[in-house]
């Protein structure tokens, strides 16, 4: 390309090249090396979900992440004022067809994510291992036979309960693998947010709500617990262990606490799925 | 030049004792005990405090008294008391004279700007200093230095000090001081009210350090309820202040739109309008509408603290999920109260040092109107997992990625305006090049957030400290350093040394990378934020990033130290156009003229001709005077 007699360089294509090529080696890395490592894992069917999302989001923004930085680079390279005179460039004031362009394809991506996201938030993965509130509009198929574990937050522990067993409680959190788990998530006090990392569940303990996350275990294995909202004073010592173990120890287990806390579990009322605290309460 | 306003002449004593930060400080500090007194005769048999160990009330009615009592030492009062006497007044305040200016009620707007310059920037400091102590007792994974109390009570000082002080760290000192300059103006639409809209926020500043006495509060910024309602007279405080910037805000931006669109110097259309003006124009929508909303949230906290109301109490028929709805709600345009004014100044900036008029400029202006108008439509982002209104989640993950467009606008005039210009790379270029590479990587972490599925792994994980990081230091506060190294000549007179001000952008640029970058991953692998022990595998990763921010904290010394020798040592006088900008402000003398121009100017065409042959100075500064009725 000539202007005024003067060559001057194609930068444009430059810029794309160098992009194409350095997009071209990114994304694959981004697949093959770094996804496998994206969290939260694959313990659970919603975990799995979250990871692809994960692994996804990278590969698509890497290379726009490139495309401005190479444009950045080439720019502060190639059009640097060399010396201490000052010029001015051409007086370029836009361009309908890049203007479009730019909306047109920038509009693109966005709405195709959110049309992805939705996708998976109702269709492929419901709910994503999210709470959901009390009526759970993205319920997995099964749902209604869902294992219920009652997760009660105060400050600054968790406890669990089982409705289906006898409605035993427990600090020690196990769940059968291979099923349908739908933990309600509550709190005593104040906000509270139970946090399976590696379970990818994250549901807020609201006072007064009955917050619901469904989780699929697919692996065998432990997992950390942690409140992922801040609750006061020992919000960061808020966290313990859980275990996804096999059904028949799971029943073997549930069993067990079943019978052993009998004797005064049988004379308590029925329990309730939200708790109203008092508010004169005052700590630290 | 004709002086139509009196010097005011005054011995030293008379200026000692007048009203000013002086007698503020003794008046507020006794109007906050005469508050707390009554409020304790008004409160103490209350069977609801009697529950309780403390009267938020007499807490309450002190910080109310005391913010009276601050404002009548600053001479609020005197013009309303004065014509209610009878007695003439001037509505204009201080605008002549040497220092004592900047320490009481003045109404000149550079004068105002220049206050929140230095008021702000203490405060930025002091929210510094505060993550200085976070980042030495995440050296440990235990409670070492300090407490697990001690850590909650630093969170919530360094993350209330840098959202709610600094909500104006740009508009309140470069639009104040610029805007009229920029429009042809001579002064906001109200002065006065600019003058109470700065001396609300050290007030708010001081009411908020006072945390400290009772115990600091738990609750980070966001001060959700019910913990809000639950926690010791620190939180107080923490409403109290958010109260008085709520009000500074909307005063502020009912203000500065009230003076774009009804002050425009003749000629300057819509579309000559410098973008800086549009990028403040937008953000005073925000803060006019968003503002209210928390002062009124607040309210209601103060409320249930004080008179057991229960708004937020599930217990008592209230919710904690209406707090949330109504922080947010004012919380994420509060995000792009920050962000807007750095874009405006990033592309105000860009075409100076490239040399090019500012490329596809209806673009920008829609970029900025098209975030301020979807930011009202997104809060909901920061509650995706709260339990709340899930069958909505689509729709607002699909507002929150359509705000990635008109981000994406300003992206565009960036790399537009720099394609083959003439790129020079003076200070300020490089915070404005800088603020594109962090907001690059800060808007892409945010497309993470948006996802309902990749957001359930890291909400409230460390991955959103490190976003909104490179969004909010990395985007407002770079743009903030590039507006001062550029205007600050202007602003004070007095030529920065570059070699000092290239070492600060260096080591703040590099170490801010290394300091934030980290944190994403250490938010992948799990760590929640706030909290004041980890997991110990960990350490190595957070020890890294404590060094790092230990530079970074250096790098803001080296450029205090170059504020101070440039200022009290080298002062070297700013020539009026050292960067051979185009825009208005750039052809006045330095220091400006207190009334600014001798005649509004006339605006020929925009601030960005660079390059174009026979362009016509952007403002003709000496109109011929036009006859009366023509």
């Amino acid at each position: 390309m000539e202007i005024a007699g003067h060559r001057v360089p194609r930068h444009g294509v430059r810029i794309l090249v160098i992009w194409a090529v350095l997009s071209a080696i990114a994304i694959p890395l981004v697949v093959v090396v770094l996804g496998p490592h994206l969290p939260p894992g694959r313990m659970s069917a919603q975990a799995g979900a979250q990871t692809d999302a994960n692994t996804v989001l990278t590969a698509l923004l890497v290379p726009i992440l490139l495309l401005i930085l190479v444009f950045l680079g080439y720019a502060v390279f190639a059009f640097r004022q060399e010396g201490s005179a000052i010029q001015d460039g051409p007086p370029m004031r836009g361009h309908n067809g890049i203007e479009l362009t730019w909306l047109l394809v920038t509009a693109t991506i966005v709405v195709a994510l959110a049309v992805w996201g939705s996708y998976t938030l109702v269709k492929s993965s419901p709910g994503s291992g999210g709470g959901q509130g009390p009526s759970a509009p993205f319920a997995p198929s099964g749902s209604s036979q869902a294992v219920p574990i009652q997760v009660i937050g105060q400050q600054w522990a968790w406890t669990y309960r089982y409705p289906s067993y006898g409605a035993f409680e427990t600090r020690d959190l196990r769940l059968p693998v291979n099923t349908l788990v739908a933990f309600h998530v509550t709190s005593l006090d104040v906000t509270h947010s139970f946090w399976a990392f590696r379970l990818g569940v994250k549901a807020d303990a609201v006072p007064g709500v009955d917050n619901i996350a469904f989780v699929k275990a697919r692996d065998v294995g432990s997992f950390t617990i942690r409140c992922a909202e801040l609750c006061g004073l020992w919000h960061g010592h808020m966290s313990g262990t859980g275990h996804v173990v096999s059904t028949a120890d799971f029943h073997a287990w549930a069993a067990e606490q079943q019978t052993a806390q009998e004797p005064f579990s049988k004379y308590l009322g029925p329990f309730s799925r939200a708790y109203f605290p008092l508010p004169l309460h005052r700590a630290g | 030049m004709p002086e139509p306003f009196q010097r005011e002449h005054r011995t030293l004593w008379q200026g000692v004792l007048g009203f000013n930060v002086l007698s503020a400080i003794v008046l507020g500090i006794l109007g906050f005990f005469v508050g707390a007194w009554i409020g304790d005769r008004i409160a103490a048999g209350h069977d609801y405090l009697i529950g309780t160990d403390q009267n938020d009330v007499a807490v309450f009615m002190g910080y109310l008294f005391g913010t009276v009592g601050w404002l009548a030492g600053l001479g609020f009062l005197n013009y309303p008391l004065s014509r209610m006497a009878g007695r003439p007044a001037s509505l204009r305040h201080h605008e002549f004279g040497g220092v004592g200016r900047y320490f009481r009620l003045c109404t000149d707007h550079k004068v105002v700007g220049i206050q929140y310059f230095f008021g702000v920037g203490i405060f930025f400091f002091i929210g510094g200093l505060n993550a200085m102590l976070m980042r030495t007792e995440l050296l440990r994974p235990v409670e070492h230095p300090f407490s697990a109390g001690q850590y909650l009570s630093l969170v919530g000082l360094h993350g209330t000090m840098m959202i709610m002080m600094t909500s104006a760290f740009i508009v309140g000192p470069f639009a104040n001081f610029l805007l009229p300059l920029m429009i042809g103006a001579r002064r906001l639409a109200f002065p006065r009210i600019e003058a109470l809209t700065f001396w609300l926020t050290p007030l708010a500043g001081l009411v908020l350090m006072s945390a400290i006495a009772g115990n600091g509060f738990p609750t980070g910024w966001t001060g959700y309820a019910p913990l809000m309602v639950q926690a010791r007279s620190g939180m107080d405080a923490y409403i109290f202040a958010f109260i008085l910037i709520g009000t500074s805000l909307t005063l502020l931006g009912l203000n500065l739109l009230t003076t774009v669109l009804t002050m425009r110097a003749p000629g300057l259309t819509w579309s000559r309008l410098p973008i800086f003006v549009w990028g403040v124009a937008s953000t005073a929508i925000l803060m006019a509408l968003a503002a209210p909303v928390l002062i009124a949230a607040m309210l209601m906290g103060l409320m249930d603290r004080a008179a057991n109301t229960g708004f937020y109490l599930a217990s008592l028929g209230g919710s904690p999920y209406l707090y949330e709805n109504l922080f947010w709600f004012f919380g994420h345009p509060e995000v792009y109260i920050l962000a807007l004014p750095g874009f405006g100044i990033v592309l105000e900036i860009l075409p100076v040092f490239a040399r090019k008029p500012l490329w596809a400029y209806r673009l920008a202006v829609a970029g900025m109107l098209g975030v301020a108008l979807l930011s009202f439509m997104v809060w909901q982002h920061h509650l995706f997992v709260s339990g709340m209104n899930a069958s909505l989640r689509p729709f607002y993950m699909l507002t929150t990625e359509l705000i990635s467009i008109p981000t994406g606008f300003i992206f565009l005039n960036g790399m537009g305006t720099l394609w083959r210009g003439r790129i020079r790379f003076t200070v300020p270029m490089l915070f404005a090049l800088a603020f594109f590479f962090n907001f690059l990587i800060g808007g892409l972490s945010g497309i993470f957030l948006s996802d309902v599925p990749s957001d359930v792994t890291t909400h409230g994980s460390y991955f959103v400290m490190a976003h909104f990081h490179y969004t909010i230091m990395g985007g407002l506060v770079f743009a903030f350093f590039a507006a001062t190294y550029y205007w600050l000549p202007k602003m004070l007179g007095f030529t920065l040394h570059e070699g000092l001000a290239k070492i600060h952008f260096w080591l703040m640029f590099v170490f801010f990378n290394l300091t934030f970058f980290p944190l994403f991953a250490a938010g992948f692998v799990g760590m929640p934020r706030r909290v004041s022990t980890y997991a110990p595998g960990l350490q190595n990763l957070n020890d890294f990033v404590s060094a790092s921010a230990y530079v970074l904290g250096f790098s803001m010394l080296i450029f205090l130290a170059n504020l101070i020798y440039s200022l009290v040592f080298a002062r070297v006088p700013a020539p009026d156009n050292p960067w051979e900008s185009k825009s208005i402000e750039w052809q006045l003398p330095t220091p400006v003229p207190v009334l600014d121009f001798d005649r509004i100017p006339v605006f020929n065409t925009t601030p960005y001709e660079y390059g174009v042959e026979d362009a016509p100075p952007v403002a003709s500064l000496e109109p011929s005077p036009v006859p009366a009725g023509s």
